[in-house]
């Protein structure tokens, strides 16, 4: 898929395409198979050897900047250790998606169906946002202990927004001549939701979930460092005052893995699942 | 009831705020259509005509006048087919709304589409049928409504000139074999002319009948046909075009 940046664009589904103008690519001239993720990889490449060249040779301490085949070589040599924090953090991350995941689109539903609810609610929703999550990771830990329920609910709190949102728009996306037609087939409100409304908002919930899954591993980072004995955030923490940098590094480096590659699978489950929405995307609406 | 009744029916667009005027899309209205008759309605753009089927498919009320109208099924100028249901499914929908099992409501729409040339393209998504396919199970799926009254608005302004002349050969004989009440709003006095028993020449906003003329001409009708092309003259004259 080429747009791995184009998670917050909303599916295009049911919307009419003669009210979107077709779609030109800034810059004329799209990459073309292989040259996108090889230009990636190339100024990745120079990165790292940048670091390397400036860890080597440069004026700093070893042990202040570890150079990447530090890292490497840390990763390979607390392998056991790494994997087992990095199945605590996962299980935090994955469980709490599922959870928000699951929570948010009902709640989509509930507000999309009921407009008293949407109007009083979502300004809420809205204003939850505005919590700092770094403030109150601590106090949920204070509040609901060392275990998996703080983690739970900051990862929740974290990713159920943007589940929410771009469910709720997705479910209202629906073609307002599409609902006259159903209304003259006699659709009750539950068919309608049934059989138009759930299927259009599913590429919505995928955007929602892309977006959240980055999200989520950044809660679940805070909410050990608040308050637990194991996890990569965990490890991270007390890595840092023994100065095993190296060893936090690689957690980092595991950590953006993870959520580089929950993203890919939820990309690639959306192609299999939602391919419609795909086809709309590529302007291929009519 | 039998068939439509349209009697002096006005709706008016209240535009609220300081800056908007009311827009009059109707004024003195009036419409017949037996039961079985096909009736065309051609007018300029925005004169209209889509107000006119939403009142006579209860989705709009007048604020003058009377709509009386057996039930109506809306049939409009895109397809709307859901981009994730196969062609079967999406024909099916219509029975599916009003709460047919999906093995019945399949099994119900499944000979329309022996009937209508889409046979072998059940499972086909939208996307990878022809406009004119997709037109074709569009109409499928307004059948399956099973409504007395078709109000097909301009249901091929949106295909290519030569699909379109396909598609209204097509309909005419569609509606041959399943004789309907239709009102089929059009901005094409051609396929007014070809496929109606009766064109009604409505004026530009506020929109009424201004119109109406007769096509008693035998079916299959061809454009080239000499009484299709002086029918369609006098239709034109009617809208105030030059000749």
């Amino acid at each position: 898929m080429r747009g791995l940046g184009r998670i917050g664009e909303p599916p295009a589904t049911l919307t009419s395409p003669r009210s979107r103008p077709r779609e030109r690519r800034r810059g004329g001239r799209r990459p073309r198979g292989l040259l996108g993720p090889l230009g990636a990889l190339a100024i990745l490449l120079a990165l790292l050897g940048a670091w390397e060249l400036y860890a080597d040779l440069g004026p700093v301490d070893p042990l202040l900047l570890p150079a990447p085949h530090a890292v490497a070589a840390a990763l390979w040599s607390d392998r056991g250790l790494l994997w087992d924090n990095f199945t605590v953090t996962a299980g935090e991350v994955l469980l709490g998606i599922v959870v928000a995941g699951a929570i948010g689109f009902v709640f989509a539903i509930a507000l999309h169906m009921w407009l008293t609810l949407r109007i009083s609610i979502y300004p809420l929703l809205v204003a939850s946002q505005t919590i700092p999550i770094v403030m109150v990771a601590p106090l949920l830990v204070t509040w609901l202990g060392f275990g998996l329920a703080p983690k739970l609910a900051i990862i929740g709190l974290i990713s159920f927004f943007p589940i929410v949102v771009t469910t709720l728009d997705a479910l209202g996306r629906v073609d307002a001549e599409l609902r006259k037609l159903l209304r003259t087939l006699d659709a009750s409100r539950l068919a309608v939701l049934r059989h138009v409304e759930l299927p259009a908002a599913l590429p919505g919930l995928f955007s929602g979930a892309k977006l959240a899954v980055v999200f989520a591993v950044i809660g679940a980072v805070f909410a050990e460092w608040s308050g637990s004995d194991s996890g990569l955030g965990h490890l991270f923490q007390e890595a840092i005052p023994q100065l095993l940098t190296a060893r936090a590094y690689a957690a980092v480096l595991i950590l953006s893995a993870f959520a580089i590659a929950l993203f890919g699978l939820l990309t690639l489950a959306e192609r299999l699942l939602v391919p419609w929405a795909h086809d709309s995307r590529e302007g291929r609406t009519r | 009831m039998d068939g439509v009744r349209v009697d002096g029916v006005e709706r008016i667009f209240r535009r609220h705020g300081r800056r908007g005027a009311d827009v009059v899309a109707l004024r003195g209205m009036e419409l017949r259509a037996a039961r079985g008759e096909i009736v065309a309605v051609v007018g300029a753009s925005g004169c209209g005509k889509s107000t006119l089927l939403e009142l006579i498919c209860g989705l709009q009320e007048p604020d003058a006048g009377t709509v009386a109208a057996d039930p109506a099924v809306l049939m409009p100028q895109r397809d709307l087919l859901l981009p994730w249901a196969s062609a079967l499914d999406n024909a099916a929908l219509a029975l599916r709304v009003r709460g047919v099992a999906a093995a019945e409501a399949r099994e119900r729409a499944r000979p329309w589409f022996e009937r209508f040339g889409l046979a072998g393209f059940e499972r086909a998504r939208p996307a990878a049928l022809s406009g004119g396919m997709r037109q074709r199970v569009a109409f499928v799926r307004t059948l399956l409504a099973g409504k007395p009254v078709l109000a097909l608005d301009e249901p091929f302004a949106a295909l290519d000139a030569l699909t379109r002349q396909e598609m209204q050969s097509w309909l005419a004989e569609a509606l041959q074999a399943e004789p309907r009440t239709v009102v089929l709003v059009t901005h094409d006095v051609e396929e007014a002319v070809v496929l109606a028993d009766r064109v009604v020449v409505m004026s530009p906003r506020p929109g009424r009948a201004v119109a109406e003329l007769d096509v008693a001409l035998p079916r299959p009708r061809h454009r080239t046909d000499a009484a299709v092309v002086a029918l369609r003259e006098r239709a034109l004259e009617a809208l105030g075009a030059p000749a």
